[in-house]
């Protein structure tokens, strides 16, 4: 493994079972009496959200408890960044009481690999921007192969806000990069220019999309991103795009129904998909813990290549 | 390199052992086998089955993985992390005998993180240690409770175990 995690270019597909591997050990402590491993004990790990979020920061701090190590939280609302302090000089304050990882999400892509470049703590990229999530994509992974047991020759449909999603980026990166075929749909004001490069298949009909599809995975309408009049009112996105019963019925019949959360339910998916017997969305938040647990426990070790040679 | 045990030589090593568990332990029904990954883990499988021969019993059998425990994690700034594996215990072990089954004992320091590991599954009745090679060279005041066998050797030398399950063939060897 790399010193950080920025993005799942940063991983190998070795690197990737890997991680799915030590993963399915991880879940297994999530089901004793004693939650709790010693194994990150001493080690200090800093969960640094610039951006909102329950599901994320929870699940992460959730993970470097069960692995024993010391977590504190910064929120951007209580802390000296509202002074008029820059993101690296947060980082260099943070660094100078040497922490051993640094949890960042934020709002600008590319944050994370600023604080790479600066400081000797491990960086884990958890959302930077509308770059990369690479702990999702990891879960979302996990979650498919617990299902279909493998990823290649998959068919993923991933539909929604393609153009300001993290997810997006990092679970195309990840499926292809392990041979699923993947297709992403959006109204075409959603849809950013050369998302094909990624080796996406992109249509703006979703049904082509989740036709035959294994997994279909609804990305969240991103109303804190949407100054720009992208579509024309939430009831329209939800006729056009929305996952209803009769979209999901095109797809195969062991389909299982993907989102990252936040939901709005009614707007991109239906509350009869949401909470129907396809749905994994619930245990993609449960995998969530076993994975993260996967990466600090992977990304605790020494760094091979870069620091020995 | 010299073959210290053979297939004959474990089988019936471990059909000793086997009796030994049942003499020392009146009411069987509170025994528990838990293999330490990796070959423990046959081991305690092999010795489940030969007490079933003897008394018609199932013994309950679990797998410990203890590389989360290990006291030698991230004390190499460059070698990556030890692969984990999963852990299956799929009985209470509250008042159970333990039965801790590993392959070799020698510093003892597997040991110390399998009781660790062990301990947060419950509070067991007791445990005790099973090991098909004792070669000597502890570091931690451990010692175990049935040893198939002794095999003194110097620290230079490596104690390889091979068993059918993992490796295709059973034997023991002692290389330089």
């Amino acid at each position: 493994m790399k010193k950080d995690l920025l993005g799942i270019d940063d991983l190998t597909s070795d690197e990737i079972y890997l991680v799915l591997e030590t993963a399915e050990a991880m879940r297994e402590i999530g089901q004793r009496p004693i939650k709790k491993v010693p194994t990150l004990r001493g080690k200090t790990v800093v969960n640094l959200f610039y951006e909102p979020s329950t599901r994320t920061r929870t699940s992460f701090e959730i993970a470097e408890k069960r692995l024993s190590a010391d977590t504190l939280n910064i929120a951007v609302a209580s802390s000296s960044v509202l002074k008029g302090e820059t993101l690296a000089d947060t980082a260099l304050n943070i660094e100078a009481m040497a922490p051993d990882m640094i949890v960042i999400r934020h709002a600008s892509s590319g944050a994370c690999h600023l604080l790479a470049r600066i400081c000797r703590s491990r960086i884990i990229n958890a959302g930077d921007g509308m770059h990369e999530h690479p702990t999702q994509a990891l879960l979302d992974a996990f979650t498919i192969r617990q299902h279909k047991t493998r990823i290649e020759g998959l068919k993923v449909a991933i539909v929604g806000d393609l153009l300001h999603s993290r997810v997006l980026r990092s679970n195309a990166l990840l499926l292809t990069k392990l041979g699923a075929e993947v297709w992403a749909s959006g109204p075409p004001t959603l849809v950013p220019r050369g998302l094909d490069l990624l080796g996406v298949r992109v249509t703006t009909s979703i049904d082509e999309a989740v036709a035959g599809a294994d997994v279909v995975m609804m990305l969240r309408i991103q109303q804190e991103r949407m100054q720009g009049g992208f579509v024309p009112s939430l009831r329209e996105y939800f006729n056009v795009f929305g996952l209803t019963v009769e979209r999901a019925r095109l797809a195969r019949p062991d389909v299982i129904i993907m989102h990252p959360g936040p939901m709005n339910r009614g707007v991109e998916i239906a509350s009869e998909v949401a909470d129907g017997p396809y749905s994994v969305i619930l245990e993609q938040v449960a995998n969530g813990v076993a994975v993260r647990m996967a990466v600090l426990y992977l990304l605790a070790g020494g760094v091979q290549h870069e620091e020995a040679a | 390199m010299s073959v210290v045990m053979d297939a004959d030589r474990i089988g019936r090593t471990l059909t000793r052992i086997a009796h030994e568990i049942v003499e020392r332990n009146r009411g069987i029904e509170e025994l528990a086998l838990v293999g330490i990954r990796t070959r423990g883990v046959p081991l305690a499988r092999r010795i489940a089955s030969t007490i079933r021969d003897i008394h018609g019993y199932e013994v309950p059998t679990g797998a410990l993985d203890i590389t989360l425990y290990r006291d030698d994690l991230m004390r190499q700034p460059v070698a990556s992390q030890p692969v984990i594996h999963r852990t299956e215990i799929p009985f209470s072990i509250d008042d159970k005998r333990i039965l801790l089954v590993d392959d070799v004992l020698y510093t003892g320091r597997t040991i110390r993180a399998a009781l660790d590991a062990l301990i947060e599954f419950g509070r067991p009745k007791s445990i005790q240690l099973v090991v098909l090679v004792d070669r000597g060279h502890r570091e931690l005041p451990i010692k175990a409770d049935y040893v198939g066998k002794n095999l003194p050797t110097s620290s230079s030398e490596s104690v390889q175990v091979h068993l059918a399950e993992i490796d295709g063939r059973d034997e023991v060897e002692i290389r330089e």
